[in-house]
């Protein structure tokens, strides 16, 4: 829908393709929860629409939103681009969702419990032991563990996709180091400084006590008897590039921001490095993946990590979110049983189905995707962020080879899926709105109760057609809203 | 407070703080050529010898022209004390306590580091590196503002306001140093107009010219050099920056001034009394000016090595690997 200067929008000549559009139908009638913003959207000069588009990356650029460029010696930054065409979650679709996530973190981490004590789901058949124990995620090392509270996976991010049948699927879980709600927080702030009427109009459900929920999870888990225990934030260090959120998490929540080298351990108890000695510290939210936790348990080449770590935490002295060993749960393979999960804990239905998924590891499913190599999403066990990836419809005959030969190699690192088509939301690329593929991914906190943000991050592809929402591939950012219901 | 987060606004703090001074330093020297006779022009070299790397730059550049020197300490991206460099280091310890400065102070050192980089790749006449000079003064000025602006004055402040005095006092002591070469060769020029000239500009380059013709009206070397290094109210006497830090260092330990809890306060309160006792003529001038500035850097880094010993590496057990080294000691 192209816009001379003077027009508006008008969202009945927008074309949705043959794709499912979060704010409109087919028809270019605004989709339930999204009349009001369609509405005032419309009223809207699509000049002023832009402007206020430009004032909301300048903000995010003064806030420091920004991301390094690896390998950018000149030491530029970029923001992770930004629309401001919110998506729309309405109410009653989110309270499904909210359900289905809720139910799905109670149930993977009872699994998570099982796996490292009797594991009776391996007992009873319901998932083949060998995948389970061949996982590189597995970590044997957590065998009869008892964290706090019996709670292994504190913090998740669920990552959602809507297909074009209308359908929210699961497509995976992320319950080692989800990053990403930094920006959900910052979105807001800025969203409602670009759209104040038709924000306060809206209503909207907050996102802003994310980090105080998040400080209550990190205490719940203190040892006993604790009335003022010290939670830290450990990050990798200034130069990853998560480190904004680690640094604003840690400031929001008004605790320490600590790298490996600031903490010690020292008669027993885990201390970091303050002008005045020691302290000890009793709660750890890290940003490093188990692997590089600690050098005497994990990797032993490990700079990052804190030595002797593990075995303060085995003791009970020290918490650790999330728990070491909870990546077992977000194996891919693994993710394809999670509906079986779900029943044999909980005997209840999933609630959000899962993507179907195609084992490499059988052998006639094996067969169907080297077959089917050109229409599949074939996807490594064991990675994220969109590496080690292969979508089919838009590759090589080469790269089809080079996978066909890797899931050859080794079957149990690969599974595949078919191509979905996203759902899309309207963005405005240059002087045009245009919809554009995005997925959701909601934050999930386990703690006293499980608490859902409500919203979460709307990723969205910028480019024409592409399907990859990673902000390392071309990928921006929406304000979520979910509407409260009247 | 971590004792790395200490250390890097510390850090943070010394950086800005080097990077004027030396935009000071080459200013003024700058402008100094200007007034000397035609042929005096080997005067660069003295500069290059207290920045204490002088055989680096023999190596890297041969002879201390203007253009040459004036390279070494603005824009050279290989060495490490540049301003260029200066600001790099500066942004970087930053960047690491970005939770516990205020995002004004980010934002602000961020134009300022931008500002050079811009300047190092624009061309560089004469006239446009006055107005360079004259910029990074003022981001300094400014930096500072901010920081005591948007900051608690608590712990983590009272560690930029250290470095922020022991760097210049350093500074203080190597521009009088400098000059003191510079101005020596000729026995015969001491009481001229001449020299009249030269020390204005020294004290220009500390901004405290006017401060200086207000209490002490005439010119005299001795005046000049008690100023600088005693005055109590001159904010960039060695003085002043002593007790500055000094009272950073009580601030931060809690105990009562003139007594010590631990290293650094004890090497900074030796010096504070130090100077507070000393009388130009009989203590500096007797002794030599060279010598006496020579001596009071080497204090001034004692202290500062008693400050990494008794907050950064406080009594801890060391861990093998990952612990951030002492960066660079003020060699300039």
């Amino acid at each position: 829908m192209s816009q001379s200067p003077t027009t508006h929008l008008d969202f009945s000549k927008y074309n949705t393709g043959e794709f499912f559009d979060e704010l409109v139908d087919e028809s270019g009638k605004p989709r339930n929860g999204a009349e009001l913003l369609i509405e005032k959207l419309e009223a809207l000069d699509f000049e002023e629409l832009k402007r206020r588009q430009a004032g909301a990356e300048r903000s995010l650029f003064r806030l420091g939103i920004t991301f390094a460029v690896y390998g950018d010696t000149k030491g530029k930054e970029k923001i992770f681009p930004f629309d401001i065409i919110p998506r729309i979650v309405p109410s009653n679709e989110w309270e499904w969702l909210e359900r289905g996530l809720k139910q799905r973190i109670t149930a993977l981490n009872m699994f998570i419990d099982d796996i490292y004590h009797a594991k009776w789901i391996l007992k009873d058949k319901i998932i083949p032991e060998e995948i389970v124990l061949a996982a590189a995620s597995y970590r044997k090392i957590c065998q009869g563990l008892d964290p706090p509270r019996k709670i292994w996976c504190h913090i998740t991010g669920t990552d959602l996709i809507r297909g074009g049948d209308g359908q929210i699927h699961v497509l995976e879980d992320n319950l080692r180091c989800p990053s990403g709600v930094s920006y959900v927080l910052q979105n807001r702030l800025v969203m409602k400084r670009s759209f104040p009427q038709i924000f306060a109009a809206s209503h909207v459900k907050p996102v802003v006590d994310y980090p105080s929920q998040l400080l209550k999870t990190l205490e719940h888990l203190a040892p006993d008897g604790l009335p003022n225990p010290t939670v830290v934030v450990l990050s990798p260090g200034s130069f990853n590039s998560a480190y904004y959120e680690h640094s604003f998490l840690a400031q929001q929540m008004g605790v320490e921001l600590v790298q490996g080298s600031d903490l010690v351990v020292h008669e027993g108890f885990v201390n970091m490095r303050t002008t005045a000695g020691l302290k000890r510290v009793d709660v750890i939210y890290r940003r490093i993946d188990d692997d590089f936790l600690d050098p005497k348990a994990f990797r032993p080449d490990s700079m990052l990590g804190v030595p002797g770590l593990f075995e303060v935490y085995r003791a009970g002295r020290v918490a650790l979110a999330n728990a070491p060993g909870t990546g077992i749960a977000d194996d891919k393979v693994i993710y394809s049983y999670v509906d079986k999960i779900v029943q044999y804990y909980l005997k209840e239905d999933m609630i959000i189905p899962n993507v179907p998924t195609y084992l490499c590891w059988d052998d006639k499913q094996r067969d169907h995707v080297l077959k089917n190599l050109d229409k599949l999403v074939v996807k490594a066990a064991n990675e994220s962020g969109g590496y080690g990836m292969l979508v089919g419809p838009h590759s090589t005959k080469a790269e089809q080879d080079k996978f066909a030969d890797l899931i050859k190699e080794s079957p149990r690192n690969y599974i595949a899926q078919p191509t979905l088509s996203l759902s899309r939301v309207p963005t405005i690329i240059g002087d045009t709105v245009e919809g554009r593929h995005v997925d959701l991914r909601p934050y999930i906190l386990y703690g006293k109760d499980i608490f859902v943000l409500p919203g979460g991050l709307t990723r969205v592809a910028l480019k024409k057609g592409s399907l990859v929402v990673n902000s390392s591939q071309g990928g921006g950012s929406k304000d979520t809203w979910v509407i409260e219901k009247s | 407070m971590l004792s790395r987060v200490a250390d890097s606004i510390y850090w943070m703090s010394r950086y800005v703080e080097r990077a004027e001074n030396l935009a000071r330093f080459a200013d003024v020297t700058f402008n100094m050529m200007l007034d000397l006779p035609p042929g005096s022009a080997g005067q660069w070299l003295p500069l290059v010898s207290t920045t204490g790397d002088h055989e680096w730059f023999q190596e890297h550049y041969g002879d201390p022209t203007q253009e040459n020197v004036i390279r070494f300490l603005t824009f050279d991206p290989e060495y490490s004390n540049s301003i260029l460099c200066c600001l790099q280091s500066a942004r970087e310890n930053a960047r690491s306590v970005r939770e516990t400065i205020s995002s004004e102070m980010w934002e602000d050192l961020n134009s300022f580091y931008l500002l050079v980089m811009d300047a190092a790749s624009s061309s560089d006449s004469q006239q446009s590196l006055q107005d360079f000079f004259h910029e990074v003064k003022n981001a300094s000025y400014r930096f500072k503002g901010i920081t005591d602006g948007t900051m608690p004055h608590g712990e983590p402040w009272h560690f930029a306001r250290l470095g922020r005095y022991i760097e210049r006092a350093d500074k203080t002591s190597r521009i009088l140093d400098v000059k003191y070469f510079l101005l020596l060769p000729e026995p015969s020029d001491i009481g001229t107009s001449f020299d009249d000239l030269q020390w204005s500009a020294v004290l220009r380059s500390v901004s405290g010219l006017e401060m200086f013709r207000k209490r002490h009206h005439g010119i005299t070397p001795e005046r000049v050099v008690g100023f600088l290094i005693l005055d109590r109210m001159f904010p960039r006497s060695i003085m002043y920056c002593v007790n500055e830090a000094d009272q950073a260092l009580h601030a931060i330990s809690g105990s009562p001034m003139g007594t010590f809890w631990n290293p650094a306060e004890k090497q900074m309160g030796k010096l504070r009394s130090e100077l507070a006792y000393a009388h130009v003529d009989d203590d500096i001038i007797e002794v030599g000016l060279h010598e006496f500035l020579d001596a009071l850097q080497t204090k001034l880094n004692t202290a500062g090595k008693a400050i990494y010993e008794s907050f950064i590496e406080a009594d801890s057990p060391r861990v093998n690997g990952g612990r951030s080294q002492m960066q660079t000691q003020s060699s300039i």
